[in-house]
């Protein structure tokens, strides 16, 4: 079995960002960056089944970016995968989902992946179409949203998270590509002897002619900060003062609504 | 501009964000069309042509089969744009009928701005301005975003839709959410505890404050995945929807799909140290404090 797991990595979503100099996305000089959540889980998915069929699985980690995102190919790797895959291009920040999809199914088409893992979307851009897109044009199976994922004997059930905290379990015939939702396990954290192995592990470097790069279909022309005006009142200061005029507020308002005044 | 909006319904109902499509399309303008897999019962509040397919025929949601029967009204309407919500189903949908079609999808579409559309992104700190660079386009549209639009007294014109094939995904079964009996929809009061309370340990803060005011506690998405509270106090698109009279939200960004679950709420009180986070937007009071050392302050206080 082949098992192929897309990884992005992402900044610290904790940070201020700046447009970068083109104002088409954020500039990356005083950044930190890490792996995008959600490829946590779909990484211990898949290491989860290898471990499940006795080792046999081969898993690969795919990530498209610049040099750095090799550090995300290792950590997968460290918890884990098998070998990497780096389709290089210094420019990724600036390719829209169809591009993106268009170099993972053109390497994903020479691949014979039974299974395919991406997250359910990206922490700062969360378009959530790329997982999708890749599958379609792949022409193979795709759950997405998952919450639960089993595999036996050439199928997987899959649980979807709808509206509401609701589910749906499905089941589906390999090949099928599953988009992972935050939750779908329980993501382990790479030890030392499994970081010492992924740097023995081997990546192969790709560029994006090479994984056959389509035209983007969208165009950016903005990007800006979201300016949060505050609706109401805004109070600071001294936190005893703060303190005391706020119980006040919150003792008036639900004294209020106990006398079934406010609703 | 020709639009054709991708309407919702699952386990016998239509969904209420219909509303929210036909919005959009008054916001935009021009000749609106409808597709829906529904139920001849349950049929929207719309003017218009409706593409339409029996969900009792057809099944619950296959994604292979609602991509066909949907290319059926896009072949019959040619629009300019194909509008889901983002949604469960919106975000399955959408791009299937984008790389069916070869055609842009702008996802979580917030606004319009020009011939573009707003989305945002960095956890909503940030927004883009995206244009589609193909006709047709297909949109998801952020919930919430755009106003409930019902119009009444009126109905759709029907346009059968149907496509035959074999589930690729065979539905098993649904499972209601599980709140592990806690009904946060009944609650007067909430505190709600957002990822800026900063650790499993502090939450305790949030919830003597909760004790002090006799409210409950509630949580946002990524507290409830960080384990810091069970999932049955999640609120927001993915959990419970409240409308308490008075909502405390400590540390809360203010997610459009946590708005979405609290936009209900009476007074709003937003306890952060970042002004510039989205919750200020819905919040009546904003108090800019550290909530380490404001929560035992405020919750000695109303203990006085």
């Amino acid at each position: 079995m082949n098992i192929l797991v897309c990884i992005k990595q992402v900044p610290d979503m904790e940070a201020s960002f700046v447009p970068n100099r083109g104002g088409t996305w954020f500039d990356e000089t005083a950044l930190s960056f890490r792996m995008n959540d959600y490829d946590e889980f779909a990484i211990e998915a898949a290491v989860r089944i290898k471990e499940q069929l006795g080792g046999t699985p081969e898993v690969t980690a795919l990530s498209i970016g610049p040099g750095r995102v090799v550090e995300v190919i290792r950590k997968a790797m460290a918890m884990g995968c098998d070998r990497g895959v780096h389709l290089r291009d210094e420019e990724a920040a600036s390719l829209d989902p169809w591009q993106i999809a268009s170099m993972i199914s053109g390497y994903a088409s020479t691949g014979g992946f039974d299974l395919i893992f991406t997250g359910m979307q990206s922490v700062d851009r969360g378009s959530a179409q790329v997982g999708v897109l890749v599958a379609e044009r792949l022409a193979i199976a795709c759950v997405t949203t998952a919450v639960g994922f089993s595999y036996m004997a050439g199928r997987a059930t899959v649980e979807r998270e709808l509206e509401g905290g609701a589910k749906v379990v499905v089941s589906c015939a390999l090949p099928l590509l599953v988009t992972c939702q935050l939750g779908l396990n329980t993501p382990r954290y790479p030890t030392l002897p499994g970081i010492l192995r992924a740097k023995k592990k081997e990546i192969v470097e790709l560029s994006p002619g090479q994984a056959g790069m389509e035209k983007p279909l969208t165009r950016v022309s903005g990007f800006s900060h979201h300016v949060s005006r505050p609706s109401g009142v805004v109070l600071e200061g001294r936190l005893d003062e703060l303190a005391g005029r706020v119980a006040a507020v919150l003792r008036e308002k639900r004294d209020a609504i106990r006398r079934g005044g406010v609703r | 501009m020709k639009v054709l909006l991708v309407a919702e319904y699952r386990q016998g109902r239509l969904a209420e964000s219909t509303s929210e499509l036909l919005g959009f399309a008054d916001a935009l303008g021009g000749d609106v069309s409808m597709a829906l897999v529904g139920s001849p019962d349950q049929l929207p509040g719309f003017d218009g042509r409706l593409h339409f397919a029996d969900a009792g025929i057809y099944g619950e949601y296959d994604s292979e089969l609602h991509k066909r029967l949907l290319l059926q009204a896009v072949e019959a309407e040619t629009p300019d744009l194909i509008v889901f919500m983002h949604s469960s189903y919106g975000w399955d949908l959408a791009p299937r009928i984008s790389a069916a079609l070869g055609v842009a999808l702008l996802s979580g579409v917030a606004g319009m701005d020009g011939d573009g559309f707003t989305t945002r992104c960095c956890n909503g700190k940030m927004r883009r301005t995206v244009t589609a660079m193909t006709s047709p386009a297909v949109l998801t549209l952020l919930p919430g975003a755009f106003p409930s639009v019902q119009p009444e007294g009126v109905s759709p014109e029907l346009h059968p839709m149907a496509a035959s094939g074999v589930p690729v995904v065979e539905f098993i079964r649904y499972e209601p959410p599980s709140t592990g009996g806690i009904d946060l929809t009944r609650s007067d009061v909430i505190v709600c505890a957002g990822r800026g309370v900063g650790s499993r340990e502090k939450v305790g803060l949030v919830r003597a404050l909760a004790d002090a005011l006799g409210g409950e506690v509630g949580a946002t998405r990524p507290v409830v995945d960080a384990g810091w509270l069970e999932h049955g106090r999640q609120i927001g698109s993915t959990g419970q929807s409240v409308s308490p009279g008075l909502y405390v939200a400590c540390g809360v960004s203010g997610a459009i799909q946590h708005l979405a679950g609290m936009k209900g709420s009476g007074f709003v009180i937003a306890l952060n140290t970042d002004r510039d986070a989205p919750i200020v937007e819905v919040a009546d009071l904003l108090v800019v404090a550290d909530l380490e050392e404001f929560l035992p302050l405020l919750t000695a206080k109303l203990g006085s």
